[in-house]
């Protein structure tokens, strides 16, 4: 009887807080076009949530494009197929590695930096003084951040699959020797715009809302000790990288069908 | 030179109309003369964060406009708790809480804001804006809800840190300044907009002797010189005995032990009230937290006490 007890408290706790961060979403988007009137706010949050992550970006853009150009390399040329390099790599960054890492990555370094500047600001109660300020926490504080993180994620997602191509041609024409003109033709005559670049583009904004929004939550409700605002940043990456891979699924089975 | 200065002087001062002019404290009168002023009523109100236990107990109070009240009590009798249901924080689960006449109701937003723009809040760490120098924290207030030119907010600003005596901070970082210096500061920021009500939560705690003298000096202060209501919960007796017009002694779980002047307070008989006021380890209020037998707990004797 306990048991059935734990087990129905344990699922009421889990549909509440599933609840609880839906009314935190939907609260979330209302505040936002009062900070779009506000572009300086978002600026600010542009700047610390896209720039500042460029540099992890930019390098593991670069190491996945190296990487990818040598195995894809290895692979091929068993088959005399090599000219089909550019495709598949461009294929492979813009469709999925390109929105699904710089998901993860965004995840881990502007996310759990959300998390605990958003959980730290809790503790040492500046929401508490906004709102005792007659100030709104969600439309001066989150809903900046959350479109920084909307606007910022795309960018991340299209920088990163650029410099992936970049290096793999690096590694596939200038190191390896396949020939260039084949790495780009077979790219401009076979890569949709509209259909594998868009929908990169649209998987990475998705994206973007999801880790953002997670993000702003966890540090939102953290418990505003230093053990809660640890919690909380480790739940950020946990439940945005779960959420990204989830959802990449999804969305790929929505998008590339052939039906 | 002289011309502008004389000029900024005329807007800070119908920027300063201009606010008050907003202001319910100067337009309503309030002292009718025929009964007590009392800008804040707490009608038996009942609360505790979660059902098994409460914080307070139909507690009544109310607080004179233009007076400062501090409520004293130790640590854990509600005396937070009252500043956080005032400022709609919290929602009483019994009785109502009444600013101005009007019911406090922290689930209604919109009339909540409104209500909260007519008080300000010092909280116990200052809560400053880490990212945002002392200049802009003061501002903060000014820049969300008006859309005074740059060079009377300037002014403004320069004018409220100079009441703190800390004029000459204003270009510094929240991490250079000390903890007296971060209440002083959230003080400022806290009357940047000329509010009715300042609610202080423990402006004394962590303070040295010259800071806390200091803070209780500017508390009295200003609110003498800006009319406003001032409203201090402390545990510190000496320096709210000094400042106050009246005091509320508080006592857990969330009753109201004595209230009365200073004088009235020092002069109790009441062996709560002096156990208090003169620092007494043990007396009704008991040092040891309630506890099993002591004898139970070491395994030694059946019926020991604690």
């Amino acid at each position: 009887m306990n048991a059935v007890a734990t087990l129905g408290a344990r699922t009421l706790g889990v549909l509440r807080s599933f609840g609880h961060a839906a009314v935190f979403f939907i609260e979330l988007l209302r505040a936002t076009p009062a900070a779009l009137r506000r572009f300086g706010l978002v600026v600010t949050q542009i700047h610390a949530i896209g720039n500042l992550s460029l540099l992890i970006i930019v390098a593991s853009g670069m190491a996945v494009g190296f990487v990818l150009a040598l195995q894809m390399y290895y692979a091929l040329v068993t088959y005399g197929a090599t000219e089909s390099l550019g495709l598949i790599v461009n294929l492979s960054l813009v469709r999925e590695l390109g929105p699904v890492v710089a998901a993860l990555l965004y995840a881990g370094r502007a996310g759990t930096s959300l998390t605990a500047e958003i959980g730290l600001m809790k503790a040492g109660e500046q929401i508490a003084a906004m709102e005792m300020m007659a100030i709104d926490p969600r439309s001066r504080v989150l809903a900046p951040r959350f479109i920084g993180g909307v606007v910022s994620m795309p960018l991340l997602a299209i920088l990163f699959s650029a410099v992936g191509i970049l290096c793999a041609y690096v590694v596939a024409v200038l190191l390896i020797g396949v020939d260039a003109g084949n790495f780009w033709s077979i790219m401009q005559s076979r890569v949709d715009v509209w259909r594998d670049v868009g929908n990169g583009i649209v998987k990475s904004f998705v994206f973007g809302i999801i880790c953002t929004a997670v993000a702003l939550y966890q540090g939102y409700e953290t418990e505003a000790t230093p053990e809660g605002v640890a919690y909380a940043t480790t739940r950020t990456v946990v439940i945005s990288s779960l959420a990204v891979l989830g959802m990449d699924f999804v969305l790929t089975a929505l998008m590339f069908s052939t039906a | 030179m002289r011309e502008c200065f004389e000029h900024r002087a005329k807007l800070v001062s119908s920027a300063g109309r201009a606010l008050l002019n907003n202001n319910p404290r100067r337009s309503r009168a309030g002292h009718d003369g025929l009964k007590p002023d009392h800008l804040i009523e707490i009608d038996h109100v009942t609360f505790g964060y979660d059902a098994s236990r409460n914080i307070l107990n139909d507690v009544s109070l109310s607080f004179e406009r233009g007076k400062v009240t501090s409520i004293l009590g130790a640590s854990g009798c509600g005396k937070t708790t009252l500043l956080r249901l005032i400022g709609g924080s919290i929602a009483a689960t019994g009785g109502e809480v009444r600013f101005d006449g009007e019911a406090v109701d922290a689930h209604d937003s919109e009339r909540l804001f409104r209500l909260r723009r007519r008080l300000g809040m010092l909280f116990q760490f200052g809560a400053l804006f880490t990212d945002l120098s002392v200049f802009e924290n003061v501002a903060f207030p000014l820049r969300e809800h008006t859309d005074l030119p740059e060079a009377l907010i300037r002014d403004i600003v320069l004018m409220k840190l100079n009441a703190v005596g800390l004029r000459g901070a204003a270009p510094l970082r929240i991490s250079e300044v000390s903890g007296g210096m971060a209440r002083r500061i959230a003080l400022a920021r806290a009357i940047a907009l000329d509010p009715e009500l300042i609610m202080y939560d423990e402006p004394f705690a962590g303070l040295d002797l010259i800071s806390m003298g200091v803070a209780a000096n500017l508390i009295r202060t200003l609110n003498d010189v800006t009319g406003a209501t001032s409203l201090v919960v402390s545990h510190d007796v000496p320096e709210c005995m000094a400042i106050s017009d009246h005091v509320i002694l508080m006592a857990a779980p969330g009753r109201i032990v004595a209230q009365g002047t200073p004088k009235e307070l020092m002069n109790s008989t009441d062996p709560e009230v002096r156990q208090f006021v003169r620092g007494e380890p043990d007396g009704p209020v008991k040092f040891h937290y309630p506890a099993r037998p002591i004898g139970e707990d070491f395994g030694v004797s059946k019926g020991a006490t604690a």
